[in-house]
């Protein structure tokens, strides 16, 4: 429960008292509610799920991480004879227990 | 008993009429996808069976006195009847034009019955058939025969539309569903999923704003351009409603192949991407009006891409995979990250969905 | 589409089937929990990408697979009224109750119309006062706050002729159902990623320290899915159970507090009856007193429904992730998403559905 897409927000509006956006995916341009992501400005990406906007993407954490991601193969290629198991890279903000 | 079975008796059962497995006709029976099939098995051909329905692609091939005729029919009932990129008047000229092309025929006559809703606007109706003159014109088709018909109001959306179409086959091809064999290659003429997604913009609830356009079009003169490389041209089949992955998986039945198709040669507008994503459906799925699959031997697909590339309905014509010996009737496809999943027929009527 | 078409990534998520074959060491049973996510790996073939000792197990991520059949037989009560209009997501309209399913209601007359957003409700209600429209609120967490914005915009604004059928179900009970049984295989999570967009993943930290499992908190692109199973697996191999959030560009510990409190003020939390699992205590919402007024249930009487479910189906053991699709007897013969026998193959999310959709009982080998 599941289908969210990530799009970015095009303009805002009040609605009736609704906080309503248009938002941007690719090149289609739809009508969602903001009213759960008060947070949100004009040029910001939220996660868009049965015309709600339920987040709003975090896009220094998607840079962080995916970056991570990226390195990782290289990594990997310069460790090939290591058969040691890597480290946990923790990429979570969580405390461990 | 194996014939009883073929038309849908149960074995005991005297009465020779076709079962269906739903009570009512539901939207899924004209969706193109698997329910559609059944209905074409286990009630036309059951009661129609000859050697030019048993082909069961998209128009006859006949012959009378030394000619071959290609003949077709198709209905029209699109709702709304005026999208972005087209409506239903044009739709009606270019499909039927189409049906004719894919046999490698040159479409000549149209027939066109109308049924029209009692309270239609005539100002509806004049733009619908002048748009229809229009895409005749374009075609070089004449229409020559017609009917009209008004019913009352609520039983009819706006106009329904039937065209027929004469077409003549000259060149020496027999270009049909089972004709396909392992080795040959699979071509696209272009991006697809324009006319279903152009379509769904317009449906309440479903709007979006986006550059998205009915691909509608007449393809005969792409189709001669095509011949005109090579007569090697095994199937062309325009994939409408259900989509290229129901085009092909009737390919591969009716030629008892397998085939391999790559996710990643699909060419897909960012627009019609974007309206897909967000509804939750797949693109191969998604009607279009305006493409064509072809498959063809593979020592002429350079050429023919080549071509077809240099012809204004074919710029983005791109090679989509290949047909094997392997796996028969079983469409597979190498996804982007390079797993493997198996393209079914559609079900029913694709719906958005958002789980 | 940014922050879609990276996580499509073949370059990244060959690098990451590599990191998980360099890292595996011993054979691992992990389950993906939402429907999402089972639809990705199945279109995607990261099942068939990743090392065969590495088992995924789908779960029951699938909130119109868990609606239970009685509510499934209430909703075609109400559809089919002539007064009604019966608004739905997608997802609900091939669903089968007992007899038919909401496509085949309309074919027979009723106003059935599919909506994307639960706010389309209200422009259709405002278009036919005379009419009475009925909306059909399922989901899980992630759909709670569209749906509670319905009922809370529709008192507000005075709209009376609009209800809601309500089976919202929790993720939460639903993994401590399958954890506590006996038969549980299951090692690791994959949890799920727009769920706890809204509810955030305390209740998740929770259930990793009593169980002593790993839950990895992802999303649903490839790339998503893989990362997760690495990070399941790091953590498998380590002997570690944590909750680690894969998903962060989209999902916070604490969630989203707007949606949490708005959701909190229109349902309250209550036991609901899983299809093929059977009631699991708070595992569900139900509107609140103050809202009951807009709950279809009370505004249409609707007698009571001797349901009854196929006897050859395993939804259940599919669902707690006991059993596979093809283990069925049934499963691409009788029981095809054209004629579902159960609630895993009633809709393209259920894993019997996707199995079958992408065509795994093609592809395994006879007996799975």
């Amino acid at each position: 429960m599941c289908l969210g897409i990530p799009g970015q927000v095009v303009s805002l509006e009040n609605a009736g008292g609704l906080r309503m956006g248009r938002v941007r995916f690719g090149e289609i341009v739809r009508e969602a509610c903001l009213e759960y992501v008060p947070e949100v400005a004009e040029g910001d990406y939220v996660i868009v799920h049965a015309g709600f906007a339920i987040s709003r993407v975090d896009e220094q954490e998607a840079a962080r991480t995916y970056q991570l991601l990226e390195e990782m193969g290289q990594l990997a290629e310069l460790d090939q004879t290591d058969t040691d198991t890597e480290p946990g890279r923790d990429d979570s903000t969580d405390e461990p227990r | 008993m194996g014939e009883e079975k073929k038309r849908g008796v149960m074995p005991g059962e005297a009465c020779p009429v076709p079962v269906l497995d739903h009570k009512q006709i539901v939207l899924g029976h004209g969706s193109g996808g698997k329910l559609t099939q059944d209905l074409v098995e286990k009630l036309f051909l059951a009661n129609f069976s000859n050697e030019y329905l048993a082909q069961l692609d998209d128009q006859a091939v006949l012959e009378v006195n030394g000619s071959r005729l290609a003949f077709t029919t198709d209905s029209f009932v699109v709702t709304p009847i005026f999208f972005p990129g087209g409506d239903i008047g044009r739709l009606a000229v270019n499909g039927t034009v189409n049906d004719l092309a894919m046999s490698g025929a040159t479409p000549r006559f149209i027939a066109a019955a109308f049924i029209l809703e009692e309270g239609l606007a005539s100002d509806d109706l004049v733009r619908v058939v002048d748009s229809m003159r229009q895409a005749a014109q374009d075609a070089g088709v004449l229409l020559v025969t017609g009917d009209t018909k008004v019913v009352n109001r609520g039983k009819g959306d706006q106009v329904f539309i039937t065209t027929t179409g004469l077409g003549i086959l000259e060149r020496p091809v027999k270009i049909s569903a089972d004709q396909a064999q392992p080795g040959d290659r699979i071509l696209l003429s272009g991006a697809i999923g324009d006319h279903g997604m152009a379509i769904m913009s317009r449906r309440e609830g479903l709007e979006f704003e986006g550059p998205i356009e009915s691909d509608t079009a007449a393809l005969h003169t792409l189709v001669q351009a095509m011949l005109d490389v090579s007569t090697q041209v095994h199937c062309l089949r325009d994939p409408t409603r259900g989509g290229v992955a129901t085009v092909l998986n009737e390919i591969a039945a009716r030629s008892q192949v397998g085939m391999e198709l790559d996710a990643r040669s699909f060419p897909v507008r960012e627009s019609v991407k974007g309206a897909c994503e967000i509804l939750g459906l797949d693109p191969l799925y998604v009607a279009n009006e305006g493409k064509l699959v072809a498959v063809v031997a593979p020592e002429v697909a350079d050429a023919m891409l080549e071509r077809m590339r240099s012809h204004p309905l074919g710029r983005e014509a791109c090679c989509i995979g290949q047909v094997v010996a392997a796996h028969p009737r079983r469409v597979l496809l190498r996804t982007e990250i390079g797993g493997t999943r198996v393209l079914d027929v559609m079900m029913g009527e694709a719906l958005p969905r958002i789980c | 589409m940014k922050y879609l078409d990276e996580y499509r990534d073949a370059e990244v998520a060959r690098r990451l089937l590599e990191e998980i074959r360099r890292v595996q060491r011993r054979p691992w049973v992990l389950m993906e929990v939402c429907g999402g996510q089972t639809h990705s790996i199945v279109k995607y073939g990261i099942d068939d990408l990743l090392p065969e000792d590495i088992e995924l197990v789908h779960g029951p991520g699938c909130p119109v697979c868990v609606t239970p059949l009685e509510l499934i037989d209430k909703a075609h009560a109400i559809a089919s009224r002539p007064d009604v209009i019966f608004c739905s997501f997608g997802d609900m309209l091939r669903v089968p109750g007992s007899e038919y399913n909401l496509l085949t209601l309309k074919s027979q007359g009723a106003d059935v119309r599919v909506v994307y957003s639960p706010l389309d409700c209200l422009k259709i209600a405002r278009k036919h006062p005379g009419k009475q429209v009925v909306f059909f609120a399922i989901g899980f967490e992630t759909t709670a706050p569209a749906n509670a914005m319905l009922v809370w915009r529709a008192r507000q604004e005075g709209i009376e002729n609009v209800s809601v059928l309500v089976s919202h179900v929790l993720v939460p009970p639903a993994l401590e159902a399958i954890l506590d049984s006996p038969w549980n295989r299951v090692q690791g999570f994959l949890g799920p990623g727009h769920v706890c967009a809204i509810m955030g993943y305390r209740e998740y930290e929770e259930i990793s320290a009593r169980y002593k499992v790993p839950i990895v908190i992802t999303g649903f692109e490839p790339v998503d899915l893989l990362e997760g199973v690495l990070m399941a697996v790091r953590q498998l191999e380590e002997g570690r159970a944590l909750v680690e959030n894969q998903y962060a560009r989209a999902v916070t510990r604490e969630g989203n507090q707007a949606a949490q409190k708005l959701v909190s003020s229109v349902f309250e939390v209550c036991e609901r009856k899983w299809r093929g699992v059977g009631p699991i205590a708070n595992s569900g919402y139900r509107l609140r007193e103050e809202f009951r007024s807009f709950d279809a249930e009370r505004r249409f009487e609707v007698a009571a429904i001797d349901t009854q479910e196929s006897a050859v189906c395993i939804s259940g053991e599919v669902l707690r992730g006991i059993r596979k699709p093809h283990d069925c007897s049934a499963f691409g013969k009788e029981c095809t998403p054209a004629h579902p026998l159960g609630a895993t193959m009633v809709s393209s999310e259920g894993a019997c559905a996707a199995y079958y959709l992408y065509g795994r009982h093609l592809t395994t080998s006879a007996g799975g």
